[in-house]
């Protein structure tokens, strides 16, 4: 038999591997690293920057480093002490809450994570989440201030570190928000009387830093109080951040509601849609999802802005850490403290604009 | 135009007015039931939070012994920690009761300011920490040196009225924050470090080598460090410099609070009449008899708060000098208590 009649076999053509230095990971640095003299120069820069740095870092953060030990032997040690966070991290975290009671504020924490987290979700966004909510606060509140169901009492001027840190902020950013709202409203009321309220109290809060807001709040106001007429030194601050984050965030909405094309409006009256109406149901929710990521960063600073309250005497997050350092026996580790308090105010930041970018995506889905 | 400026007067008249009307603290606090006291916050040995959130320190104590007169338990006490910036408002609007927060009696303070010093409790003076390596022995060799010195405080006026008075040139180093200050000076940035002598000792302390550093002899201002009340209410200023001059009287009489049960039964009239065994002094006061009893139990003699807080066995390790009782050379002098 004839081979040209059998069924012919499939021949492959005989692959040829490219050259080794053109792949894996010899190619990969190649490319990306040295494709040219500039690049080779940057490369070989960065990577002497890198061992001269690093491991010394490394050494000093985790070789040298002491964990549990007291100030003098830190003193004594060369590498870093985070001794300083761990033997005073209870009153970094909780400030002056009593010692025995500080599984209420931990109980309370745990609480407002679980809420924030259970939130992320937006199906579960119903009004018996808003209930969630309002127990929830209710519930901290009860936890922090006690008083009732054989619970000490623990007086407002007691709450400091992270707990003080995450009301001012959760109550901050909460409350300024609709207030921000409403005040872009007004801003864009044909009223004259609203609007020129609205814009006169937008621009003078804008026109002065948070920090004379604060000394305002703390120093000024108790003037004008009669003698023993005095309010909670949190209350005030709290209500000058929330006076001052809404203005900022008005303005931002205010580029929301210009930004919304004209015919929306007019769709919107055309349907028969009173002012309340087309607000609530066409203007509004596409004009606040336009303005998320501006709101957010406004959000994010307000946050890092509460460690301002430091200069009224306040002892939240970065206070009781700066108090922890004047002690002698730990003073001079203050890298190593902040490095601590930074690692919290990142977290929580980068949650806050992980979840706006997550929102973002997923409201642009909706609208496709 | 005419309207507003009524308007004005009337206001400050309403604020004065009301200021005049509740002169009475001791009234007010026995009401409230606990007194709001103004403190640093940040001080070691003087007022500051320990790792527990506990108060510590001497004013911190001076306040406690103010509580022990006036209700018998030092610690109905209420903090504030207040900055350099808020704590004469604070006193002024009634928001304390009374501030020990290690602040210098000046004359300014004592009349424009609206407020009333009491009893020194500690007499501070501006002083240099030097290394040895440099060989200086006094302060009036410091010529051309560079001065770790914080900004915006009396200390900086302080130090450079100094070195105008004896013709010398300094370059300051200025720094805002105290242990950052300290560490820049352990680093070798300046000469010498200035400061009050108790903020020195304790800076010392804490040296990576503290055998190497020397604080000069030179005193170069006086701070004497008193709690303060609002101008005006006579009684309570009463109360609180008896307060501060039973725990005096108590280290001069020998009665500490180990040995003040032992004390009541003391023959010494003087000292029945101190403890109120023999009354009298209570009722001057409208306190309690057994005040200074109360104080002495609870918080102790002056010599027990100074070696408790600032003394030589705690890292701030400051001798008592200008504080020793005037027997020993100090300044600390208690009038009879009869």
């Amino acid at each position: 038999m004839d081979s040209k009649n059998q069924p012919s076999k499939t021949v492959y053509a005989k692959t040829v591997k490219p050259p080794v230095i053109q792949i894996g990971p010899i190619g990969w640095i190649r490319k990306n690293l040295f494709s040219d003299w500039f690049n080779s120069v940057l490369t070989v820069i960065t990577v002497i920057f890198l061992i001269k740095t690093v491991p010394p870092l490394v050494t000093w953060a985790f070789v040298d480093s002491l964990w549990f030990s007291t100030g003098a032997e830190c003193h004594e040690a060369g590498g870093a002490c985070w001794s300083v966070v761990t033997g005073n991290f209870r009153f970094i975290i909780f400030g002056f809450y009593p010692h025995d009671q500080h599984w209420r504020p931990f109980l309370a924490m745990i609480l407002l994570a679980g809420l924030l987290f259970y939130s992320q979700n937006r199906d579960h966004w119903n009004k018996y989440l808003a209930y969630g909510w309002i127990l929830g606060l209710f519930l901290m509140g009860l936890l922090m201030k006690g008083g009732i169901l054989g619970l000490d009492t623990v007086e407002s001027t007691q709450w400091g570190g992270l707990p003080l840190t995450l009301i001012l902020s959760i109550f901050g950013l909460t409350a300024a928000y609709p207030m921000g709202v409403l005040l872009a409203l007004g801003r864009q009321s044909r009223m004259p009387i609203i609007q020129s309220l609205c814009i006169v109290y937008i621009e003078l809060i804008r026109g002065v830093p948070l920090i004379s807001l604060l000394f305002m709040s703390s120093v000024v106001f108790p003037l004008f109080l009669p003698e023993g007429v005095s309010f909670n030194n949190i209350l005030r601050a709290q209500v000058a951040i929330i006076l001052f984050t809404a203005a900022y965030i008005a303005e931002v909405v205010r580029g929301g509601l210009q930004g919304m094309a004209r015919g929306q409006y007019e769709a919107a009256e055309s349907l028969g849609l009173n002012y309340v109406q087309t607000m609530r149901l066409v203007i509004l929710p596409q004009a606040l999802k336009i303005v998320i990521p501006p709101s957010v960063s406004i959000l994010i600073s307000a946050f890092k802005d509460t460690s301002l309250v430091v200069i009224i005497a306040l002892y939240d997050l970065l206070k009781t850490t700066q108090s922890t350092l004047t002690n002698p026996e730990w003073m001079g580790f203050s890298a190593e403290a902040y490095i601590f308090v930074a690692m919290i105010y990142f977290t929580c930041c980068f949650f806050m604009s992980n979840y706006s970018r997550r929102l973002e995506r997923e409201l642009n889905r909706s609208n496709r | 135009m005419k309207f507003f400026r009524l308007f004005f007067v009337n206001l400050l008249l309403f604020v004065l007015v009301c200021g005049l009307a509740t002169a009475g603290t001791l009234d007010d606090v026995k009401a409230k039931g606990f007194i709001q006291a103004g403190v640093n916050g940040d001080l070691f040995g003087f007022g500051k939070p320990d790792e527990k959130g506990v108060w510590r320190g001497l004013d911190v104590d001076t306040a406690r012994a103010v509580a022990a007169a006036v209700f018998g338990d030092a610690n109905k006490v209420k903090y504030t920690p207040l900055t350099a910036k808020t704590r004469f408002t604070a006193l002024q609007s009634g928001e304390v009761d009374i501030l020990t927060r290690n602040c210098t009696q000046t004359l300014t303070r004592d009349t424009a300011l609206g407020l009333d010093f009491c009893q020194v409790n500690y007499y501070d003076g501006q002083g240099f920490l030097i290394s040895k390596k440099l060989g200086v022995k006094s302060a009036k060799e410091l010529d051309g040196a560079t001065v770790c010195v914080l900004p915006g405080t009396t200390t900086e006026l302080n130090v450079a009225d100094y070195f105008r008075a004896n013709n010398m040139k300094m370059k300051p180093v200025v720094i805002e924050n105290t242990a950052e200050l300290a560490k820049a000076f352990f680093a070798g940035r300046c000469d010498c470090l200035t400061s009050d002598a108790s903020q020195l000792a304790g800076n010392r302390a804490v040296a990576p080598n503290p055998k190497d550093y020397i604080i000069l002899p030179e005193i170069i201002s006086k701070e004497p460090l008193a709690p303060a009340v609002r101008h005006g209410d006579n009684q309570w200023k009463d109360i609180v410099n008896y307060s501060i001059l039973a725990m005096i009287n108590a280290e001069e009489l020998g009665v500490s609070s180990k040995n003040v049960d032992e004390m009541l039964k003391s023959n010494d009239p003087i000292i029945q009449r101190f403890l109120g065994v023999s009354p009298g002094n209570g009722e001057a006061l409208g306190l309690d008899e057994k005040f200074a009893y109360n104080i002495i139990k609870q918080v102790g003699n002056y010599g027990e708060v100074f070696e408790r807080n600032v003394g030589v066995n705690t890292p701030l390790g400051i001798e008592r000098g200008l504080n020793a009782l005037w027997t020993n050379g100090g300044l600390m002098y208690s009038p009879p208590f009869k």
